[in-house]
């Protein structure tokens, strides 16, 4: 019975959900610092429901790797085709249109300097290190960070949730730990579709522009351009993209109880988060490579 | 079957149950509720009464506010995550199924047998399709719960709580919604499983029902308690329900109704 109330706990009492949401039904006070003041506590219960999450998610991770194998390995794989095999047809366009659109910028501007030499490195810097990994998570954040919260919050108001507990299926295991782990692997595979994709689409479109630059010496530069660091860096950020994205939209899907007709309010709110968290993650993988 | 025969399967002493979406509303005070093995119990109540609410807690979905609840004679303080399988000899129908809707109806009878046991998707089915045949599931197999009348999902879900072999089973209303010949097959079938089915090896199984109107469950065998003004008020026997002064007793053997009926 404990362990269905620490069932519970992970999905409401841990975090004072309870509290938050009575918080957000207050109306505002008047004075411009008591807003500001019942804004910030706001979000650092959202900061605390989220970090509890996150430390529960990956307990329960850990935890019961092995549990139920038969039933969670299929929920993994499908995971993974949603997060990242059925987006692959719409990566190839934006990959397209990404190495279209840096290469065309750049081609003309590096070409005042007579410093198209640089083309390689530059895509390195925008592409493989800023733009490839953040624009994945926002397009998985809302191709697949939106159905999410959808899914779980009707899950969740139509009591699958205390279905499951009641079948001794602990809902964290089951419902959050396949998309977390899919959504982390899904961004990450899809950023390097994503960069290979953008780093030949923008050969392709210097080509077209008559940029005295060949394939050798284009992806020569490229090459010189990464080090380990870029690799490394890479695959943290973008595990931990689809990883915080999956959290924060399974965060409100599930961990508070919801009526229907709040669903699609929480989605956005959701959203909203997830890219604030995005950007935030972004930012620390900036400071990262500017101290290595 | 319970291990000793002596300890009832459900002892609450004194036990406040809060309500399951906001836990510091409580919904029934002072529970004093013993119910041994094989017994079959309806509580009856109005809407709102807390039915659901002392079910869950019955269930083991939440703990009580106060007071002491065991299970098979364990203090349900005592309950951890390596005591689920205790927990699970308890089977729970949930009023509307509440099944998921995502899985057709033999995944979702399945899904706890391959959850627990860890047992391929295949076998689980296997299993599964005993329990869809005798609950006359099997034309609805492969359809997923939102294209099944209610009535249907509400057998596909006793047909998920059975499949773990539970020896306590609690059905929160089961008779809502359901049109006569439903209704008669669900109080036939689970006559039988109180009295000892195959699905459950022959064993009897100890019944806890909700209910908002108590005609359809009149029978010697059972036994029956109200909810009324937060008191969990024991009634006894059917003959002492028939006798019984209670006017929300009345209301529920629509004694009243009837009776306004004929005055109009």
């Amino acid at each position: 019975m404990l362990y269905v109330a620490d069932m519970r706990g992970n999905l409401a009492k841990a975090f004072e959900l309870a509290n938050t949401q009575m918080f957000r039904r207050t109306a505002l006070p008047k004075s411009y610092t008591d807003r500001l003041g019942h804004k910030l506590f706001l979000f650092l219960l959202t900061v605390q429901g989220l970090g509890a999450f996150a430390l529960i998610t990956l307990g329960v991770i850990l935890k019961k790797s092995g549990v139920a194998r038969s039933v969670m390995q299929p929920r993994v794989r499908q995971e993974i085709s949603r997060a990242g095999v059925a987006l692959l047809p719409m990566f190839l366009f934006v990959a397209l249109a990404l190495g279209f659109l840096v290469i065309g910028q750049t081609v003309s501007a590096l070409a005042k300097y007579g410093a198209t030499d640089y083309l390689g490195s530059t895509m390195v810097i925008v592409i493989v290190r800023e733009l490839g990994p953040l624009l994945t998570a926002v397009l998985v954040l809302a191709r697949v960070g939106t159905a999410n919260v959808i899914e779980l919050g009707t899950a969740r108001a139509l009591g699958e949730v205390e279905a499951l507990e009641a079948l001794g299926i602990d809902p964290v295991h089951y419902l959050i730990v396949p998309r977390v782990i899919g959504m982390a692997l899904g961004v990450f595979s899809l950023t390097v579709y994503l960069i290979i994709g953008a780093l030949a689409s923008g050969y392709l479109f210097a080509f077209l522009q008559d940029v005295p630059l060949t394939p050798g010496d284009y992806f020569k530069q490229i090459a010189e351009a990464l080090g380990w660091l870029d690799f490394a860096l890479l695959a943290l950020k973008t595990i931990a993209f689809g990883f915080f994205i999956a959290i924060v939209t399974c965060y409100h899907g599930l961990a508070q109880p919801l009526r229907l007709e709040e669903v699609s309010r929480v989605a956005v709110r959701a959203v909203t988060q997830g890219v604030i968290v995005c950007v935030l993650i972004d930012a620390l993988f900036i400071v990262l490579y500017l101290v290595a | 079957m319970s291990e000793n025969q002596n300890i009832p399967a459900i002892e609450m002493c004194g036990v406040n149950v809060a309500a399951m979406r906001d836990a510091s509303l409580t919904v029934v005070e002072d529970v004093n509720w013993s119910v041994a093995a094989s017994e079959f119990w309806v509580i009856a109540g109005q809407e709102h009464s807390g039915k659901s609410d002392l079910l869950m807690l019955a269930a083991g979905l939440m703990l009580p506010a106060s007071g002491n609840y065991k299970l098979f004679g364990t203090d349900a303080k005592n309950f951890g995550e390596a005591e689920l399988a205790e927990r699970l000899r308890v089977g729970f129908v949930f009023q509307g199924g509440q099944l998921f809707n995502r899985l057709t109806i033999v995944e979702n009878i399945a899904l706890p047998l391959q959850y627990q046991k860890n047992l391929p998707a295949a076998e689980a089915t296997q299993a599964a399709q005993s329990l869809l045949e005798l609950l006359e599931l099997a034309p609805l197999a492969e359809v997923t719960p939102p294209n099944v009348a209610a009535a249907w999902r509400q057998r596909a879900a006793l047909a998920r709580a059975l499949i773990l072999k539970p020896e306590v089973l609690l059905l929160d209303n089961p008779q809502a919604g359901l049109g006569a010949r439903h209704l008669q097959w669900w109080l036939r079938f689970l006559e039988q499983l109180s009295r000892g089915h195959e699905c459950s090896g022959g064993q009897p199984i100890t019944i806890a029902a909700t209910a908002d109107d108590l005609r359809p469950w009149k029978n010697e065998r059972r036994k029956f308690a109200l909810l009324r003004d937060k008191k969990f008020i024991p009634l006894g026997a059917w003959n002492e329900v028939e006798t019984a002064d209670d006017p929300v007793v009345k209301e529920l053997l629509a004694v009243q109704l009837e009776t306004a009926n004929l005055t109009i």
